[in-house]
């Protein structure tokens, strides 16, 4: 049985890099051995990506992307489509668990120097994944056709009109008519289930193809490429496969106890995952009492609305995704890990994730004098935070980095 | 790491009850396992609602599976308009015609539980006092200037507004509604008519996803089987590391 | 990395367990996944019995009763035209109706519960498509032997007025009787009865 097994794959390996492919990636792919549960969300953000694929595509089976039946369609898988509860409440609470995971990814990247040389392209592609995600997470929004759904969609393909110049052509182009209309949600429907998809998964591809390249960090921050042993074997290094991916299967489990908990349980997510304006069907004469972004979006709605200028306040929010891209170059620390910088960069951090999680308060809550002065406040930090960071990311880091994980 | 976390859960269960007028909402009690409310929901939905406002993703068929109604019964005493079972409640009343007659098209009762809450829809509804200045001579308290009439009035009877003053900043004497009592007494008093909205409130929550009941019953067998999973997982994990130092 | 000993067995088992315990895991999420495609509740809702009402029904006058979305004939016979269905049996396939489908009640010369209303399934037995109602006697094209009946435009199969296929003609069978039963003397409820 073995020796068949061993023949049938002979045969392949000799047509396709089979068994080259399991051994750089999972069987000799070497990674530290530190990782600590910050790690998970890299393997869960890929378990997300399928679950939305698959969900997604038995959504499409039932839903029809036309103005007049789309809000219908929905409540037509919610109710009569044999289990379409389900796999619904997996795409729209997969959607926010895509976020919770992806923001938590980030963080970890953040918090142990992650994106900085040699894996700046590492972070780079997981910036545009992550810009991919938002238009994807945008488009998909407006498809259950409720009320959140069309004018959020409303708001947001009008700030592109807020452009000098090309802006209103730009949104009308977008839009394919002068209100979110029939026209849009077509569109929206093909960018939602094939474009975007697509180039999420290249994406990925790219993403791990750019990190197995350079190999791993850690927690500690250290390079164990630097210390290998006679084979050429990162002397700090275990294999993916069977460790790694062992490890990443009790982080799944726990995924999905909660992802489970809250699909049996709270779908709404008290209104957060699924708003409850979204219940009605989009009315183009009627705009609901308060509208708000979904959760994931408000941190950069609020840092729009903190600026009182339209085209401003546009530039702001672009900045405030563009200047993530930047991380790489303007972190000028030498030490990767928060273990070992200093306590500039360490108080940095917490600001800035406080004013992060206050901005995406702030960005649900109606205008209010209070609000608008806390979203500038926390705007003003999550700016300094980045471009400030050439000066301060230096200053007081520990003098000694270890160099192997055992010395102390 | 903790603090993001904690804050993220304090966000979370922060409700957003609180409806824009500012008045409080009287709590319902929603209990879908209780058939016997639901179906006396259903009763006072089909007689009082339906005339008027559809329900129309909601199958007759689907109501008397999950109620424990048989169809038969359904058929004849739940339904009026000469439907099928099969079919959704809808109304025959023309959208034209019900925005000549009421000002507004009455809305699609399907999800009203889901996009008001039970709450809205509760307080809502034991809201209604007399108001000589609108069309119907009621008004509401959650929902000044409504146009729906207190079609429930025969059942309730009818409540006046009791006001008091309030002192507002600049020093000048408001009247603002206190609270309402019954001005001509109906068909019920007062327990047995929140009790009844309560059935009514009910049956709507039940209507805005009859799903629920079939995915709280298998919820806690997942969540079971993925904690063995994540027995076995651990079991698994912890015997692989251990070449590890 | 071990210079421990390594509790194979203990390692094996363990990964025969984690294997079938994600093995069920996944067999459950795909029973829902491939259970959306079945037929919703709307499609069974549109496969609902309905109702006939053939209180207007002419002699000769053939009527449509949408049925699970297909045509459901509703054809009124005249005494000579059952007279001539029971006598001309020679070009016929199948007379008795052995081989095709038609409730218990239907299995007689005259194909249906009462002779005179004659119910069939208005789908050619060949390849589905929906034959037209001939009822005149020798037209020019279907030829001096043709008594009336149905013509399949697609392929060419013919059928006697009590949905019989004709000998030499593609369709296998004779049409399908649906179900059906009789609420009153005048209202049929297709699809509800066997």
């Amino acid at each position: 049985m073995s020796g068949m097994l061993k023949n049938a794959l002979g045969w392949a390996d000799a047509r396709f890099p089979l068994s080259k492919v399991w051994n750089e990636h999972l069987a000799q792919y070497y990674a530290p051995k530190n990782f600590n549960w910050m790690y998970y969300f890299g393997s869960l953000a890929m378990l997300v990506l399928v679950n939305q694929i698959i969900t997604g595509i038995f959504l499409t089976i039932h839903y029809k992307p036309d103005a007049l039946l789309a809000f219908d369609s929905v409540e037509y898988i919610m109710r009569d489509v044999e289990w379409g509860w389900l796999i619904r409440y997996m795409h729209s609470t997969g959607a926010s668990a895509f976020f919770i995971v992806v923001y938590m990814h980030m963080f970890r990247g953040l918090v142990y120097g992650s994106f900085k040389k040699p894996r700046e392209l590492v972070w780079v592609f997981g910036m545009i994944i992550y810009v991919a995600l938002m238009a994807e997470a945008f488009m998909g929004y407006l498809l259950p056709w409720g009320q959140m759904s069309y004018w959020g969609a409303q708001v947001i393909v009008s700030l592109f009109g807020a452009i000098p110049y090309v802006g209103e052509d730009l949104a009308l182009w977008l839009r394919g008519d002068y209100v979110i209309s029939d026209a849009t949600l077509n569109r929206f429907f093909a960018f939602h289930v094939i474009a975007i998809p697509l180039v999420l998964v290249i994406l990925v591809f790219m993403h791990i193809v750019a990190l197995h390249a350079v190999g791993s960090n850690n927690p500690e921050g250290i390079e164990i490429k630097k210390h290998k042993d006679e084979n050429g074997i990162p002397l700090d290094g275990i294999p993916f496969h069977p460790y790694y991916s062992v490890k990443d299967l009790v982080g799944v489990a726990v995924f999905l106890f909660i992802f489970a908990l809250i699909i049996f349980y709270m779908p709404e997510m008290g209104g957060y995952f699924l708003e409850h304006a979204n219940f009605v069907p989009a009315d183009p004469l009627k705009t609901p009492e308060h509208i708000a972004p979904v959760w994931y979006f408000t941190p950069f709605y609020a840092v729009l609305r903190a600026v009182p200028d339209k085209f401003l306040g546009v530039v702001a929010m672009a900045g405030a995704i563009i200047v993530l891209f930047l991380l790489p170059w303007l972190d000028r620390g030498v030490n990767k890990s928060i273990r070992y910088r200093g306590p500039v960069f360490k108080a940095a951090i917490i600001a800035f994730c406080i004013s992060f999680v206050g901005l995406g308060y702030f960005g649900m809550q109606p205008v209010t004098a209070v609000g608008t002065f806390f979203s500038r406040f926390f705007s003003i930090i999550y700016f300094a935070f980045f471009l400030l960071m050439p000066w301060y990311s230096n200053i007081g880091q520990d003098k000694y980095v270890p160099e192997r994980l055992d010395e102390k | 790491m903790k603090k993001l976390i904690i804050v993220l859960l304090v966000l979370f269960s922060s409700h957003v009850a609180a409806s824009p007028g500012g008045i409080e909402l009287q709590s319902a009690k929603i209990d879908l396992d209780n058939k016997a409310s639901l179906q006396r929901g259903a009763k006072y939905f089909v007689n009082y609602c339906l005339s008027c406002h559809s329900a129309k993703q909601l199958r007759y068929s689907r109501m008397a599976e999950d109620l424990g109604i048989s169809p038969e019964l359904v058929e004849l005493n739940l339904m009026f308009t000469g439907e099928k079972i099969f079919d959704g409640m809808t109304i025959s009343m023309r959208p034209k015609d019900a925005e000549k007659w009421f000002g507004v098209n009455p809305p699609d009762l399907s999800l009203i539980a889901r996009s008001r809450g039970p709450d809205w829809l509760y307080t809502y509804l034991k809201g209604f006092y007399i108001d000589d200045s609108r069309p119907f001579g009621v008004n509401n308290v959650l929902f000044p200037k409504v146009g729906m009439p207190h079609v429930l009035a025969d059942l309730q009877g009818l409540q006046k507004a009791v006001y008091k003053d309030v002192k507002l900043k600049d020093g000048s004497i408001r009247k603002v509604i206190d609270h309402l009592e019954i001005a001509e007494p109906g068909r019920m008093n007062e327990r047995e008519f929140d009790k009844a909205m309560n059935d009514l409130v009910n049956f709507m929550a039940y209507m805005g996803e009859p799903a629920k009941l079939e995915r709280q019953r298998l919820g806690w067998k997942v969540l079971l089987f993925i904690l063995l999973m994540l027995g076995v997982f651990h079991l698994l994990k912890k015997e692989y590391w251990k070449d590890i130092h | 990395m071990s210079e421990q000993v390594v509790d194979k067995r203990r390692r094996l088992f363990l990964t025969a367990a984690a294997t079938a315990v994600t093995g069920v895991g996944a067999a459950y999420v795909a029973v829902p996944f491939l259970a959306s495609m079945n037929p919703s509740d709307r499609a069974k809702a549109a496969g609902a019995p309905v109702e006939a009402d053939i209180s207007k029904l002419e002699l000769g006058q053939l009527i449509r009763v949408e049925w699970r979305g297909k045509p459901v004939w509703i054809l009124k016979r005249s005494q000579e035209i059952l007279a001539q269905i029971a006598e001309e049996t020679s070009m016929l396939r199948d007379v008795d109706s052995n081989e095709s489908e038609q409730p218990e009640s239907c299995k007689n010369t005259a194909r249906s519960i009462k002779p005179e209303v004659f119910l069939a399934v208005g789908i050619c037995t060949h390849l589905g498509c929906s034959p037209t109602y001939r009822p005149e006697v020798a037209p020019e094209d279907l030829g001096a032997d043709w008594k009336g009946g149905f013509f399949c435009p697609c392929h060419g199969s013919l059928f006697d007025l009590s949905g019989r296929v004709y000998a030499g003609v593609p369709a296998p069978l004779n049409l399908v009787v649906p179900p059906h039963e009789y609420l009153t003397d005048t209202r049929i409820l297709i699809g509800g009865a066997s």
